[in-house]
């Protein structure tokens, strides 16, 4: 194998200088003796959490590292030749002609300036590997074969002209158009809805087999990789875990983390009834911003006491609007809105402080929702003197409490959010919510900034702290194993229109309508060769109809 | 297309109100004025008579209302009146200061413009290195010291010691476009130090700021140049706000060379302006006010406008 490798990373260890508030820099290391080898046509995929190094091995084979990052042992040999030996100008040689890169975010990765058609011909224009006209003719077929509408002329668009998933697929396109060895797919279907992965994905598996280039695969999702991948490579902390084929790694795992991966979300919730009276009922609510589009449509609902309703919906369903409107962040054109017994005025600023402790948020991104100058003392602090007018011992005593309700531990009082990790930031924004004693807690997206493992923690709190304080929870995702795990109840949102509502097991279980079965069959699940059955599946369902 | 016109419009709309409201204030600024133009003209011992008659004949005795209207009226039909302490026509002077001026502030912007545009991409290139710290201390150095200074200096050095400009200038008709110049070298040279340093740095931390995003790191991915980066991945979406910088320096080089003109004894707008400030010529203070404003808005306005054509999404809607 070594002796047709295309890449062949040997003993790679990347370093970079980290500036700790209050301390003198310190170098760490971020990727420690990892080895590695692609052969021409082959898929390896490179999974891990955050902070693993995956995305920094992913660019070290182009010899580039992302901030302060230093490659600082090891050889990235390409084609037989160490490209970190060649200086500046020799990785301007590679990059862009033997490997390009496919980035997370396309809509930040294209520049707005310039047309698509521009940005996806310059790497090949540059490196002289076709003339203009024939960069361009090769550019339409790409766009063809990615399966993007109307090929011929998309790419006299600017980027803020196609949707996210079109631009993943002309990102692909501009990585291919180069006709590079090796493609590094950094997260490339991440940022986009489960509807749209699908999509992306087959193109992206169907561009691979038919190009015969070879591909890097980033992601934090082993169902996802396990689709294209033909061997896997898990990593944590810079470190290698385990390695082998696809197949072996999914169905039959050697290492204790990579088990915990594969089995990821297998939390066992049982549904409960409904109550006699929901806590909260939403009635024909209908809201639009600034009183143009019409973003919220008709959209009824119920909460009951202790339970949760789970909100699931593509970007732009219309999700985190209902949450606006039941806060009173948006005051709702049509409907009305019932809490415990009492119709809530529609607007924030007319609704009772009581109104206001009762119903607590926790958002999806707690980086920011932090003041990033408080102690965890300070904001688990706030809501108890606002709310309850707690001071002095009586407020510590209650702060330690809550941190020991989600399981953190007094130790923790005096920390800044800058000293947490990303899971127990969102701890402290669950902590903070929980202070007030709310009857219900909206939650937006909480796990979805979140690695697979530090989400199921996280989960798993919210069920206990459930049980305990017999708190209903408003759960708004567009991960459907997330609301496999906590619902008792799910609204399935479209277009701004509830199109599903009932119990777990009913919204869950045949007949589906065409949009719910579009969005379950879309799911990535943990098996070799879903994509080609859910595919499959599909084009039979569209042949029957 | 519909949006960018739409909005282009609203800033030109705008920017003639603006300078409407700019002939008030002017106006009204003037009578509140203390002293009196007739008491000026005819001097402490001029009598009561002479003083009502001159005031008369001035139309001074006339409602504040009609005299602003009468002069906006002229302003119209490109007449600025006539000024007071000479009698001549204020349109036909200024005309002539305005074009020196406007000369002298184009020469200056032609070569100041692109070198602080290029400076600011090279710093840039060189970030943190020696180009970049050098770039910065002698753009700041002569930012920092008073513009008259430089002129002194200039004059002194390359004028007097080294004798290759001339230490004044004066330009008048007659003279060719290569002899004009020369004359005016120094004073390019002074203005294009004073207005450099805020257009780099300027276009330096724009850059730079653009240079953190997702699709500087796609271009590198490329294999492209790192100027070729800068220049064809950055810049285009720096440019609004350089362009603001930009127009603001040029408005400065049009309103706010009175200090360089004097020095160099340069026949523009600053020191008609001046001069007939303290003769208290209240027509000639005005006109040249409202020139002021109209360059200033007007510059502003182009910066807005090209800000707005700028930006993509303006330009090509979904």
């Amino acid at each position: 194998m070594a002796d047709n490798a295309l890449l062949d990373i040997k003993n790679l260890r990347i370093e970079a200088t980290v500036y700790p508030p209050g301390e003198d820099p310190q170098d760490v290391v971020i990727v420690d003796d990892v080895s590695l080898q692609l052969e021409k046509g082959k898929v390896l995929g490179l999974i891990g959490e955050s902070g693993a190094g995956k995305s920094t091995i992913g660019l070290s084979s182009m010899g580039y590292g992302r901030g302060g990052v230093r490659i600082t042992g090891g050889e990235v040999i390409l084609n037989g030749t160490d490209i970190l030996t060649g200086g500046v100008r020799g990785l301007r040689k590679v990059r862009g002609k033997e490997v390009c890169y496919v980035a997370q975010s396309a809509a930040a990765a294209f520049n707005p300036a310039h047309k698509l058609m521009d940005q996806v011909i310059e790497a090949a224009i540059e490196h002289g590997v076709a003339s203009r006209a024939e960069a361009r003719k090769r550019a339409v077929t790409l766009f063809g074969k990615l399966g993007l509408p109307d090929p011929e002329h998309i790419g006299q668009r600017y980027p803020h002209q196609v949707s996210g998933g079109q631009l993943q697929r002309v990102m692909t396109a501009m990585a291919l158009c180069s006709q590079p060895d090796l493609i590094v797919f950094d997260e490339p279907t991440t940022a986009l809805d489960v509807t749209t992965q699908i999509d992306v994905l087959a193109a992206i598996k169907e561009a691979i087999r038919d190009t015969g280039v070879a591909a890097l695969y980033i992601t934090h999702d082993l169902a996802v990789v396990a689709q294209v991948s033909d061997h896997i490579m898990v990593l944590r902390n810079g470190k290698k875990v385990e390695y082998g084929t696809a197949e072996q790694i999914i169905n039959d795992p050697h290492e204790e983390y990579t088990r915990a991966l594969v089995s990821v979300r297998s939390i066992a919730h049982e549904e409960k009834k409904p109550t006699e009276t929901p806590i909260l009922s939403v009635k024909h609510v209908t809201a639009s911003y600034g009183g143009g589009i019409t973003v919220l449509k008709d959209v009824s609902v119920d909460i009951h006491e202790g339970q949760t309703l789970a909100v699931v919906g593509e970007s732009g369903s219309g999700k985190s609007t209902m949450a606006r409107a039941i806060t009173g962040l948006l005051p709702p054109s049509e409907g009305e809105i019932t809490f415990d017994g009492r119709t809530l005025s529609r607007r924030l600023d007319q609704r009772t402080k009581n109104d206001l402790r009762e119903l607590q948020m926790i958002y999806q991104m707690a980086d920011v929702a932090m003041n990033p100058r408080q102690t965890v003392a300070t904001i688990i602090g706030r809501p108890l003197e606002f709310y309850f007018g707690l001071r002095g011992k009586e407020r510590d005593r209650r702060i330690g409490e809550l941190l020991d309700e989600i399981e953190m531990g007094t130790g923790f009082a005096d920390r800044y959010p800058a000293e947490l990790s990303g899971g127990q930031k969102q701890r402290v924004c669950i902590a903070r919510a929980l202070a007030a004693k709310p009857k219900l807690i909206i939650c937006d997206e909480v796990t979805s900034a979140l690695d697979p493992l530090v989400a199921d923690g996280i989960l798993k709190l919210l069920l206990n702290l459930q049980k305990i304080e017999n708190v209903a929870y408003l759960f708004i995702t567009h991960d459907l194993a997330t609301v496999r795990a906590i619902a008792d109840s799910i609204a399935v949102m479209f277009q701004g229109k509830v199109v599903r509502y009932g119990p777990k097991s009913q919204v869950l279980s045949p007949p589906f309508d065409d949009y719910t079965d579009l969005l379950l069959s879309s799911v990535p699940e943990m098996q070799i060769g879903w994509l080609e059955k859910a595919l499959a599946n599909r084009k039979m369902e569209s042949a029957g109809n | 297309m519909g949006v960018a016109l739409k909005l282009v419009a609203q800033r030109f709309a705008l920017g003639l109100l603006l300078l409407f409201l700019v002939s008030v204030l002017i106006f009204v600024g003037t009578l509140i004025l203390p002293g009196d133009v007739a008491q000026s003209i005819l001097g402490q011992s001029a009598t009561p008579e002479a003083l009502a008659n001159l005031r008369r004949d001035l139309g001074l005795n006339e409602p504040a209302l009609a005299r602003y209207l009468s002069w906006l009226g002229g302003v119209f039909h490109g007449d600025l009146g006539t000024a007071l302490t000479s009698g001549q026509d204020i349109a036909t002077t200024l005309g002539r200061r305005l074009g020196n001026t406007l000369f002298l502030a184009f020469w200056a912007a032609v070569i100041s413009v692109p070198l602080a545009i290029f400076l600011g991409l090279l710093a840039v290139r060189y970030r943190d290195r020696w180009p970049d710290k050098l770039i910065s201390a002698v753009t700041l150095a002569s930012i920092s010291i008073p513009e008259f200074l430089i002129g002194y200096v200039l004059m002194y050095f390359v004028g007097v010691k080294l004798g290759w400009a001339p230490t004044v200038a004066t330009i008048y008709d007659g003279m060719s476009i290569w002899q004009k110049l020369q004359t005016i070298a120094l004073p390019v040279a002074v203005l294009t130090l004073v207005v450099l340093a805020h257009m780099m740095r300027m276009t330096r931390a724009a850059i730079l700021n653009v240079m953190q995003s997702a699709y500087i790191e796609t271009a590198e991915l490329k294999g492209l140049t790192t100027f070729k980066v800068i220049w064809r991945h950055a810049f285009p979406n720096s440019i609004a706000p350089i362009v603001n910088v930009v127009m603001l320096n040029l408005a400065y080089l049009v309103v706010g060379v009175v200090v360089v003109e004097v020095v160099f004894t340069y026949p523009g707008m600053g020191q008609y302006l001046v001069d007939h400030v303290s003769k208290r010529d209240l027509p000639v203070v005005q006109a040249c006010g409202l020139v002021f404003a109209g360059v200033y808005i007007g510059l502003n306005m182009v910066a807005d406008i090209v800000s707005i054509l700028s930006n993509p999404r303006l330009r090509h809607p979904k």
